[in-house]
């Protein structure tokens, strides 16, 4: 484990670091570069930037635009604008017509912290998973975003991830010969008796979970879900018939997003309980984001007691 | 303006000032340059112009306001709490998990009429609040403060155009011009002048004035009112940062909140400057 960083510092130098290979790559925000990290873009590439200013709509077509004349754009701004206000743009200007671009929300969930809740977006997965046709992650760590921002690269179509703010761990660096693939999700943590299933900086939180959890004597699988969608179906049939009951877990609404997700598959096909940890369909607020995290009960302990809950599930 | 007004105006900007600097360091985060810019101009809607009364901040008669730039929360909730909306006290809540002092505009706190912090959206509520007084046949006016990075939203242009058609004529708005947003200078993110001839062909009447003055303050909002049939946009020229020397002109104030010993020097300078204007009295 190395020092902490945010998701969104590892996507700004990764859009640096993959200028030179992708020389299609070009990156657009809307007056937030200093805080969504792509200025580190603006300051070497100039003329492959492009401030589109307080305007996200406009951005998002200019960007269908931009991939419509074979270029490779990563518009980028806050998560609430990127996946709230320009949502029908995104779905009818670069969705709809199968367009190339990657729509990047910065400070996704509760962890914005003070600014509240007009800026916590709790809902973007639930937003951009309703979209036909899009494919929509939030990698876990600065190691994963890297890679996760490489994929996006080389894949060709349109594409939402969601950045946090918070300096976050590490955990996938020191998994071996980790190769990110979009859909394909990276088991952390083998486990018996319960599956829990994650994404972005509650990743890191379930491995603590499971760690509180084995000091009980519960073993518990941990699966970082990058990519909610396309889900990784295979692994999630696999955890329901191995474990029997699962947890998800996301900093976001529980409605519509990677817990709504897993249910959906799994009830179809292999019904086991499964708790959907997460924001209990309420607005957030102002405050430290440590503070305010632990006040929506996004927590390991309150991971913990989900994962002991559907064990029970399972076994009435 | 008489000049006891004015220096009444001119004692509770500045203390509003200390207060909104206060507000940002307790909190160690918030928006200290929007607040100071606009805050001569709020100041005088506050204590000189709008009918509103901090014992009824519900009355359906009362005039509105909306702080279209939802992030100069410091700069409104200093001004409603001078004016007595609820205790100066509360302002050492600004940002923390207790309390309802939110990091942006909101309606839970007593004396605001409109939840912001999306940029582009207040402006439009003012319309509608605009609207419904002029079909409920109500005499209060509505008034709103945009930023001018703000105004880079299609929707405001949206807001302006509907305001036109609807000739509401108790809408009079105001951006802060002070020349930046976050990533820098208005002019290289995204140049939105002439001000003055976009809002004209929008179907609007419009002022200019130095938002730090506040005879002009006070009569372009005074002009608003005689003004029939077209809705009024005032166009404030203002310093970001405003009062704070090393504020002052610097987008790295936007959004960022000041050490302990940059503290230590912008009391210094509101407060002597506040000092100032009291033994003038
Ligand atoms: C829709 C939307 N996009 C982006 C932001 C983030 N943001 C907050 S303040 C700001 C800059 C505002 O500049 P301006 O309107 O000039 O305000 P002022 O200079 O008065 O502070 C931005 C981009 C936001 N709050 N809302
Ligand atoms: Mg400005």
């Amino acid at each position: 484990m190395t020092d902490k960083i945010a998701t969104r510092v590892a996507y700004g130098n990764a859009l640096v670091e993959f200028a030179e290979t992708y020389p299609e790559l070009v990156v657009l925000d809307a007056d937030l570069a200093g805080a969504t990290k792509t200025q580190t873009f603006m300051d070497t590439y100039p003329e492959r930037f492009f401030d589109m200013g307080i305007s996200e709509n406009n951005m998002m077509g200019v960007a269908a635009g931009l991939a419509a004349c074979g270029l490779k754009p990563f518009a980028t701004t806050f998560a609430m604008f990127a996946a709230g206000r320009s949502w029908e743009q995104v779905r009818n200007s670069i969705a709809y017509p199968h367009l190339n671009v990657k729509i990047v929300g910065s400070h996704g969930g509760l962890s914005v912290g003070e600014d509240g809740a007009t800026h916590q977006c709790i809902e973007d997965f639930a937003l951009m998973r309703a979209i036909p046709d899009m494919t929509v992650l939030c990698p876990c760590d600065a190691h994963e975003m890297r890679l996760a921002t490489e994929a996006l690269l080389n894949y060709d179509g349109p594409a939402y991830m969601r950045l946090g703010r918070l300096a976050v761990e590490n955990v996938t660096d020191s998994v071996e010969n980790y190769k990110f693939e979009l859909g394909k999700s990276l088991q952390l943590r083998d486990g018996e008796d319960v599956t829990i299933i994650a994404n972005g900086m509650m990743v890191q939180m379930a491995l603590k979970a499971a760690d509180l959890l084995k000091e009980q004597g519960v073993s518990a699988r941990v699966i970082n879900m990058h990519t909610i969608k396309p889900l990784d179906e295979e692994a999630v049939l696999k955890a329901a018939k191995e474990t029997g009951c699962i947890v998800t877990s996301e900093e976001a609404n529980i409605l519509g997003g990677l817990g709504a997700a897993v249910s959906e598959y799994i009830s179809g096909i292999y019904p086991v309980p499964v708790i959907r940890h997460g924001v209990r369909d309420e607005f957030g607020r102002s405050g430290k984001a440590p503070l305010v995290l632990e006040a929506y009960g996004l927590t390991p302990e309150m991971i913990a007691e989900s994962a002991k809950e559907s064990i029970q599930l399972k076994a009435d | 303006m008489k000049k006891s007004t004015e220096h009444q105006l001119m004692l509770e900007a500045a203390k509003a000032r200390l207060l909104a600097v206060q507000m940002v360091y307790d909190a160690a985060s918030g928006h200290p340059g929007g607040s100071l810019s606009c805050l001569d101009v709020l100041t005088t809607l506050y204590c000189d112009v709008m009918n509103i009364d901090p014992q009824n901040p519900k009355d359906p008669n009362r005039d509105r306001f909306v702080m279209s730039k939802g992030h100069c929360s410091p700069a409104l909730y200093s001004v409603l709490a001078l004016r007595g909306f609820f205790p100066v006290e509360e302002l050492k809540q600004f940002r923390s998990i207790d309390g309802n002092m939110s990091g942006h505009v909101e309606m839970s706190v007593a004396g605001v009429d409109m939840s912001t912090g999306s940029l582009g959206q207040g402006i439009s509520v003012a319309v509608g609040m605009a609207l419904a007084g002029k079909i409920q046949n109500k005499n209060y006016r509505v008034y709103a403060i945009l930023g001018d990075g703000e105004i880079n939203e299609g929707q405001v242009w949206e807001a302006m155009m509907s305001a036109a058609k609807y000739k509401l004529d108790n809408l009079c708005a105001c951006v802060d011009v002070n020349g930046l947003q976050i990533d820098g200078k208005i002019s290289d993110v995204m140049p939105t002048e002439p001000l003055d001839k976009k809002f004209e062909a929008f179907g609007w009447n419009v002022i200019k004035i130095d938002g730090h003055d506040f005879n002009e303050i006070e009569k372009a909002y005074k002009k608003a009112m005689t003004v029939k049939d077209r809705p009024t946009m005032i166009l404030a020229q203002t310093i970001k940062g405003k009062g704070v020397s090393f504020m002052e002109n610097e987008a790295g104030w936007h959004g960022k909140a000041p050490n302990a010993e940059q503290f230590e020097q912008a009391k210094a300078e509101l407060e002597a400057h506040c000092k100032e204007l009291e033994c003038v009295k």
